[in-house]
C-alpha cells in the first residue's frame, strides 16, 4: 500500500489493503449512503452545490478552482444531454494520488460522480484514465460493474427518476490530455489538442454539450463532504483551503508515497512523516505542486504550510500536491534538463510559441548541461520563457516556462558555473547518490 | 482482419458512447488491435477506421498522436522505463542504464532475438514506486532495483 500516512484522514480512512476497493467493503465503510439519501429525500441540486461551496473544496487536479462555483456554471434550464467527466489522466510528473484512489477507493469516485451528476443535471459520465495505469483502468471498470449491478448507476437509480450512465475511457500516452479540453477532444476520438476558451466546457463541452470536468480526488471528496457537511470539511483545513488533501511525495525521502493531510499542515511535519531525507543528506530544494510548479529552495519551503495560500506566498503553487524532494546531490541544471525535455516531448504542437519554444528551451538547457553553454544563454532562456508564457491556448506553455524561470532565479550560480567551467558545481561522482539504486538491495 | 473476440471487445467499447459518436471508441479499438497483432500496421489502423465508419486519416491522426501506439514492430516484451525527474531521483535513469547494459541495446532498439524492445517513457503517474517500468503497455512494475529487474528479465526468458 502506498498510502504511507495520514492525519485526520477522510479519503483514505479505513482503507486497509487489497479488498477495500470492493463494493461490499465500501458500503461497510458507509459508502453510497449519501447517494441513497440524496435520491430518497430528493435533496434539491442547489442545496448540494451550496454544501460544496461551503466546504471550500478546491479543484485537486492542480488549478485549485472552487468546485462548487464550477458546478454552478452548468445551465440547469437547458434540456438534452449533459456530462460529468472525471479527470484521472494523471501524468504531471510527481503526481500519483489519483491512481491510489482508483486502486483503493474507486467507489468513492463513482458515488462522487453520481452525486455530482445529480447536482449539475448530467445524465452521462466518463472517467478518463491515464493509459499507463492499465491495471487500474480495468479495476475501475470492475467497480463500475459492481455499482451497476447494485443499481447505483444506470436507469432510474434506486427507484428514483434520476438516471445516470457512467463509463471508463482510457488514454494512451499523452500528457496534454490532462488539460480538460484536450481530454474532451480525446474522448471524442481525436488528437488531444486543447480548445480555445471561451467557450468553457460548461457551455460547450463533450460533443458540444454542457460538461463539467473535475479531478478524481475532487470527486472522491464529494460523498464525504455530504456526510460531514460543508463547514465541517472546511474546518478540517484552514480558511479558504478546505478539507484534507493527498500529497504525493517522491524523490529523496526515506518513505515516498501518498500522505493525506489537513490543508495547512506544516511542510516540516510532512517531511517527518516521510522519515526525513534518504541517507541523512541535506535538503536542497522542493518542487511542491508537480513539475509545472516553480521550484522552492529548502530554507523557504521548510517555513511553509501545505495549502494553496502559503505555497503561493512562497512563489510557487500547491498544484496537484505532488511534492518532489531533491537533496544536495542533485545538479539543478540536469534536473531542469529532464523537465524541459519532457515539456518539449509533450507539447501538442498546436501553438507556435510552445511547439518551437519548448524545443529551444530544451536545446539551451541541454547545451549548458553538456558543457557547451555560452555567455548570455540564461538571458536567452528567460526571454524564451517570457515569450511562451501566456501566449498559448492552454497552460502547457506556462508549465514549461515556470520551472525554467524559477530554476534560473534560485540556482543562478549553478547555471553560471556550468557555463563558465563547462562542468557541474555538484561533483559528478556525487550526483544522484540519493537515488540509492545500487544500494537499495541491502 | 481481427478475431471475433477482438471484434466483440470493439463492440463493448462502442457501446460506451452515444450512437452518433462511435468514433469515440477509436482509442480503445486501436489499443485492442495492437494487443492482438503486437503493433499497429497501417492495415490495422484502416480496418479500425472502417469498423467505426470514420475516415482512415482520422484514425491515423490518433495512432500517431498518442505515444503508446507502436507504429513499428516491437519485441515480444516492450519495456518502457520512466526517466522523468521524480523517477530519476529514485533511480529511473540508473534503471534504464542497467537495462541497456543487460540487454545490450539502446532506447528504441530491439534485441536481435526479437525478445525485448527498450523505450524511454514519460511520467506514468506512479513516481512513489520509482523506478517504474511498463511491460507491453499493460503491466506496471515498481521499485525496479537491480534484483527486481533481473527477476523480471528472467521471467520473460522462461
Amino acid at each position: 500500500m502506498s498510502i504511507m500516512g495520514a492525519i485526520n484522514p477522510v479519503l483514505t480512512a479505513g482503507l486497509d489493503g487489497d479488498k477495500s476497493w470492493r463494493l461490499q467493503d465500501y458500503m461497510a465503510r458507509g459508502g453510497y449512503a449519501m447517494l441513497k439519501k440524496v435520491l430518497a429525500e430528493q435533496i434539491p441540486a442547489e442545496t448540494i452545490v451550496a454544501a460544496i461551496k461551503a466546504s471550500v473544496l478546491r479543484g485537486r487536479g492542480g488549478a485549485g478552482f472552487p468546485t462548487g462555483l464550477k458546478w454552478s456554471f452548468m445551465p440547469h434550464s437547458l434540456s438534452g444531454d449533459k456530462y460529468i467527466v472525471c479527470n484521472t489522466d494523471e501524468g504531471e510528473p510527481g503526481t500519483f494520488k489519483d491512481r491510489d484512489l482508483i486502486h483503493y477507493n474507486p467507489h468513492a469516485v463513482i458515488e462522487g460522480m453520481a452525486i455530482g451528476a445529480y447536482a449539475i443535471g448530467a445524465n452521462r459520465g466518463y472517467n478518463y484514465i491515464h493509459g499507463e495505469i492499465w491495471e487500474l483502468y480495468k479495476r475501475f471498470e470492475e467497480a463500475l460493474d459492481e455499482a451497476r449491478n447494485a443499481g447505483f448507476i444506470g436507469q432510474s437509480i434506486l427507484g428514483s427518476d434520476f438516471s445516470f450512465e457512467l463509463f471508463a475511457h482510457h488514454g494512451y500516452g499523452a500528457y496534454i490530455c490532462g488539460e480538460e479540453t484536450a481530454l474532451l477532444e480525446s474522448i471524442e476520438g481525436k488528437k488531444g489538442q486543447p480548445r480555445f476558451k471561451p467557450p468553457f466546457p460548461a457551455s460547450f463541452g463533450l460533443y458540444g454539450r454542457p460538461t463539467t470536468v473535475n479531478n478524481t480526488e475532487t470527486l472522491a471528496s464529494i460523498p464525504f463532504i455530504m456526510q460531514m457537511g460543508g463547514e465541517a470539511f472546511l474546518n478540517l483545513g484552514k480558511p479558504n483551503n478546505g478539507g484534507t488533501k493527498l500529497f504525493s511525495v517522491s524523490g529523496h525521502v526515506n518513505r515516498p508515497g501518498n500522505y493525506e493531510l489537513p490543508m495547512g499542515t506544516p511542510f516540516a511535519t510532512l517531511m517527518e512523516m516521510c522519515g526525513g531525507m534518504r541517507g541523512g543528506r541535506k535538503l536542497k530544494a522542493v518542487i511542491p505542486g508537480g513539475s509545472s510548479s516553480p521550484v522552492v529552495p529548502a530554507e523557504t519551503i521548510m517555513k511553509c504550510t501545505l495549502d494553496y495560500d502559503s505555497i503561493s506566498k512562497a512563489g510557487s503553487m500547491l498544484g496537484s500536491g505532488a511534492v518532489i524532494v531533491m537533496d544536495e546531490t542533485v545538479c539543478m541544471v540536469k534536473a531542469l534538463e529532464q523537465l524541459s525535455r519532457f515539456y518539449h516531448e509533450e507539447s501538442c504542437g498546436q501553438c507556435t510559441p510552445c511547439r518551437e519554444g519548448t524545443g529551444w528551451l530544451y536545446d539551451i538547457v541541454h547545451r549548458i548541461e553538456a558543457g557547451e553553454g555560452r555567455a548570455g544563454d540564461l538571458e536567452i532562456l528567460l526571454r524564451i520563457s517570457e515569450n511562451i508564457a501566456g501566449r498559448t491556448v492552454c497552460a502547457l506553455g506556462d508549465a514549461a516556462a515556470m520551472p525554467v524561470e524559477s530554476f534560473v532565479r534560485h540556482f543562478r550560480d549553478e547555471f553560471m558555473y556550468h557555463i563558465e567551467h563547462k562542468t557541474c558545481l555538484v561533483p559528478k561522482e556525487a550526483q544522484w547518490a540519493g537515488s540509492d539504486f545500487y544500494c537499495a538491495e541491502a | 482482419m481481427f478475431t471475433p473476440e477482438t471484434l466483440q471487445k470493439f463492440d463493448r467499447e462502442i457501446a460506451k458512447y452515444p450512437a452518433e459518436h462511435q468514433c469515440s471508441a477509436v482509442m480503445a479499438c486501436l489499443a485492442l488491435a495492437q494487443e492482438e497483432i503486437g503493433w499497429l500496421p497501417p492495415e490495422a489502423i484502416e480496418a479500425v477506421a472502417h469498423y467505426l465508419a470514420m475516415p482512415p486519416i482520422a484514425a491515423y491522426e490518433v495512432a500517431t498522436f498518442y505515444s503508446m501506439y507502436d507504429l513499428k514492430p516491437v519485441g515480444k516484451y516492450k519495456l518502457t522505463v520512466c526517466t522523468n525527474l521524480p523517477c530519476a531521483l529514485s533511480g529511473g535513469v540508473h534503471a534504464a542504464t542497467y537495462l541497456k547494459e543487460k540487454l545490450g541495446i539502446g532506447f528504441n532498439e530491439t534485441t536481435p532475438d526479437g525478445k525485448f524492445t527498450l523505450v524511454e517513457g514519460e511520467c506514468m503517474g506512479s513516481c512513489g514506486y520509482a523506478p517504474v517500468m511498463l511491460v507491453n503497455n499493460r503491466r506496471m512494475c515498481g521499485h525496479m532495483t537491480p534484483t527486481a529487474i533481473d527477476a523480471l528479465l528472467e521471467e520473460c526468458q522462461s
